[in-house]
């Protein structure tokens, strides 16, 4: 009967939506179902298939990484950031996690009729600051206008390349049972920032998103050690689906404590009246590092010598038993699976 | 955080589970079922089977409100969100939740005005502010989630707002607990009560489980300290050779409840003769409509609803799950054909449902009881 479930869990996933739902755009499974049944099978070849943050290609003998994101956060302005900065950020966070150093960006802008000058400045004179303080430049871009009520005042596409300088190899096929797994700060401040500044919770805390650029952050780590097997950022799915993403891939298990999960009372406090889990809220500034065992000490340090890794800190470790499943050690003593979510976390009745 | 952490302390937690295994008698099976929803949710997000003797089995009970909605039901509400110039308003929980005819998110993708709200008074808020628009709540749960609805209804007349409907689904707990008790199947030895819903309607509606069934219900929190503390507050019940109601709970639920919130319910609302629970099938005076009095304001009175009964799919296990007689994983479709992105049942759907709280948190602990057994 298990055996049957495993199996079913391992099968290649196929589509058999007849529509797309917002489930679909929400980073669980019936996204990742949605990539792999229908846009890998459709565009798939070796560089797209390990499906990373990032492509990483040669050209001429240098080592470049590719990649491309699009935003379309409501609301566009929220405590701690808005869509252009968010826009750069990711983007640049998803070359850094593939170990490169982030040099181009280009910007799309879908905006809709009607929406004001004036926010739209606000947004492009935010690009170009958090451009500036990650070291990139918006080297090219486009803009679209659609009809009233076509879009939600904004959508910003970005793509970025960057160089890898350093001879390494970051990937979830690398991660080795032993390893451990770190986190640069605490979780799910932005997912939750920006729900309740949508308003409809009437929740009076003070959450800012930590939307940030992690490129500064990794090339610190990198410098302190060569034992980092993989890095991702938390973003949709938070580190839930990150951790399941490794486990599947490197087929093995994961373990981590609750007890060592750094969360913000507020986040904390949000999440509890919510019944939502802060480990599937999304983070626009962290990242998951794994390493090999004898360098957690070091990495950690790295990662807390710098502003953005100031709570860094050591969660879990890689096992080679349940293979594919992470498990939770919670803080009350008893043990739980971390599975994907299959759509948006919902809040729950009672 | 403070007046969590407390709840959630692992020390106390050992010491609790040194005086179960300190009560229970050598060699005997315990099943004690939890009734609410809220209960499962809390045992597998903290791992409370962990903590307990393997010699006491927690059994999910029919308390999650979105497991027993029927599909019929569901297929009614969308029917009504598909309506030209409706805003269907709904928990987020419910979103997800399969009718004979797909789900309401699947209504929303197909362009039905479907909105998430937290609370009916939110939906009521719409309303005011769409005046051209018809306004339909979605309201389902036990006593917990019933006064809000009431309130609302109470609100909405006094305020004169003529745009917003209520499609009532409540359900109330007693009728369900006792067909549970009259089940041929039944082999439980006790109940740990609903928290939320005991805010309500307080703890002498139970007395009857203790008198006339002879097994003791605790009333208990939501942390899992409270769970466990609730459990072991039965077992000595069982050890002591006693059958009562007690309150484990009494941060909050009171022996007479919630009198101003059942005033609210009494006034709004009234017991429908039967309802169909899914899985449990019809149970007369289990749920409750609108009274006549605020017809106006009755989704099922404005709008003419397709009504049909969806029978539960063969393959469904959901019914015997829900009372206690097979675990879910020993449901012929559980995580095969039945898993949360492709319910059959609605206890796959809800993070409430047990067989979606096994599925979601339970895999790896059910390796080892299928190992053990």
């Amino acid at each position: 009967m298990l055996a049957a479930v495993e199996r079913r869990r391992r099968l290649k996933p196929k589509l058999r939506d007849e529509i797309v739902t917002l489930a679909h755009g929400a980073g669980g499974k019936s996204s990742h179902v949605l990539v792999e049944a229908l846009f890998l099978e459709e565009l798939g070849n070796p560089l797209l298939a390990p499906l990373a943050d990032a492509a990483v290609f040669s050209q001429n003998g240098t080592r470049l990484a590719l990649t491309t994101d699009s935003y379309v956060v409501k609301p566009l302005f929220f405590p701690g950031g808005d869509i252009g900065e968010l826009a750069v950020n990711g983007t640049v966070n998803d070359l850094a996690m593939m170990g490169a150093r982030p040099l181009y960006l280009t910007a799309g802008f879908i905006v809709e009729e009607g929406f004001p000058t004036v926010e739209l400045r606000r947004i492009a004179a935010s690009m170009g600051a958090a451009a500036r303080a990650a070291g990139v430049a918006i080297v090219a871009g486009d803009t679209k206008v659609v009809e009233r009520e076509k879009g939600d005042g904004v959508y910003i596409n970005t793509a970025g390349v960057g160089v890898l300088e350093r001879d390494l190899e970051l990937s979830p096929a690398l991660v080795r049972p032993g390893d451990k797994i770190l986190v640069s700060g605490t979780l799910g401040d932005h997912g939750m920032a920006v729900m309740v500044a949508r308003g409809s919770l009437e929740l009076e805390v003070s959450l800012e998103s930590d939307t940030a650029p992690l490129n500064g952050l990794v090339d610190g780590l990198l410098g302190a050690t060569d034992g980092v097997r993989c890095l991702r950022d938390l973003t949709r799915g938070g580190l839930a689906t990150v951790l399941n993403e490794v486990a599947l891939a490197a087929d093995v298990g994961i373990v981590i404590e609750e007890a060592r999960l750094p969360v913000r009372a507020e986040v904390n406090g949000a999440c509890e009246i919510l019944g939502i889990d802060p480990l599937y809220v999304a983070n626009e500034g962290k990242l998951m590092a794994v390493v090999a065992p004898g360098a957690a000490d070091v990495a950690q340090a790295a990662l807390a010598s710098h502003e953005l890794g100031r709570d860094a800190c050591i969660v879990g470790e890689i096992r080679d038993e349940p293979p594919g499943l992470v498990l939770l050690e919670t803080a009350f003593g008893g043990r739980r699976v971390v599975d994907m979510l299959v759509g948006d976390p919902l809040p729950r009745i009672c | 955080m403070r007046f969590v952490d407390e709840y959630r302390s692992a020390d106390v937690a050992k010491r609790v589970s040194e005086q179960i295994a300190g009560i229970i008698e050598p060699g005997r099976h315990y099943k004690l079922m939890e009734v609410c929803g809220g209960h499962t949710h809390t045992i597998y997000k903290h791992g409370v089977e962990n903590v307990l003797p393997p010699e006491v089995d927690l059994i999910h009970g029919p308390g999650c409100p979105v497991c027993v909605i029927p599909m019929g039901r569901v297929d009614d509400a969308i029917a009504i969100a598909e309506r030209p110039n409706v805003v269907f308003t709904t928990f987020g929980d419910m979103l997800r939740v399969p009718g004979g005819n797909g789900s309401l998110l699947e209504a929303k993708a197909r362009g039905a005005d479907v909105r998430l709200v937290y609370s009916p008074l939110d939906a009521l808020r719409i309303a005011r502010e769409n005046p051209d628009r018809e306004v339909v709540f979605f309201a389902i749960g036990f006593e917990t989630t019933t006064p809000s609805t009431a309130l609302t209804l109470l609100r909405a007349c006094s305020e004169g707002i003529r745009n917003f409907y209520v499609f009532a689904n409540h359900v109330t707990i007693i009728p369900a607990i006792r067909a549970i008790l009259a089940s041929p199947d039944l082999r439980l030895d006790g109940f740990i009560g609903p928290g939320h819903v005991s805010t309500v309607i307080g703890t002498r509606p139970y007395r009857f489980i203790a008198r006339e069934w002879g097994k003791p219900l605790v009333v208990a929190g939501f942390e899992p300290l409270d769970v466990l503390q609730a459990a072991y507050m039965i077992l000595r019940q069982l050890a002591e050779g006693r059958c009562q109601v007690e309150n484990q709970y009494t941060r909050v639920v009171r022996e007479e409840g919630n009198t101003r919130a059942l005033e609210a319910i009494a006034e709004t609302m009234e017991l429908r003769t039967t309802f169909e629970w899914r899985g449990l099938g019809f149970i007369s005076q289990s749920a409750l409509k609108l009274r006549e009095e605020f017809g106006d304001w009755d989704a099922e009175l404005r709008y003419d609803v397709p009504g049909v009964r969806v029978a539960d799919p063969k393959a469904c296990q959901c019914g015997e799950v829900l009372k206690g007689v097979i675990k879910p994983w020993e449901c012929k479709v559980f995580g095969t054909a039945c898993t949360p992105e492709r319910p059959i049942g609605t206890c796959m759907v809800s993070s409430e449902g047990a067989c979606a709280a096994y599925y979601n948190y339970g895999r790896f602990s059910r390796r080892l009881e299928t190992v053990a057994t």
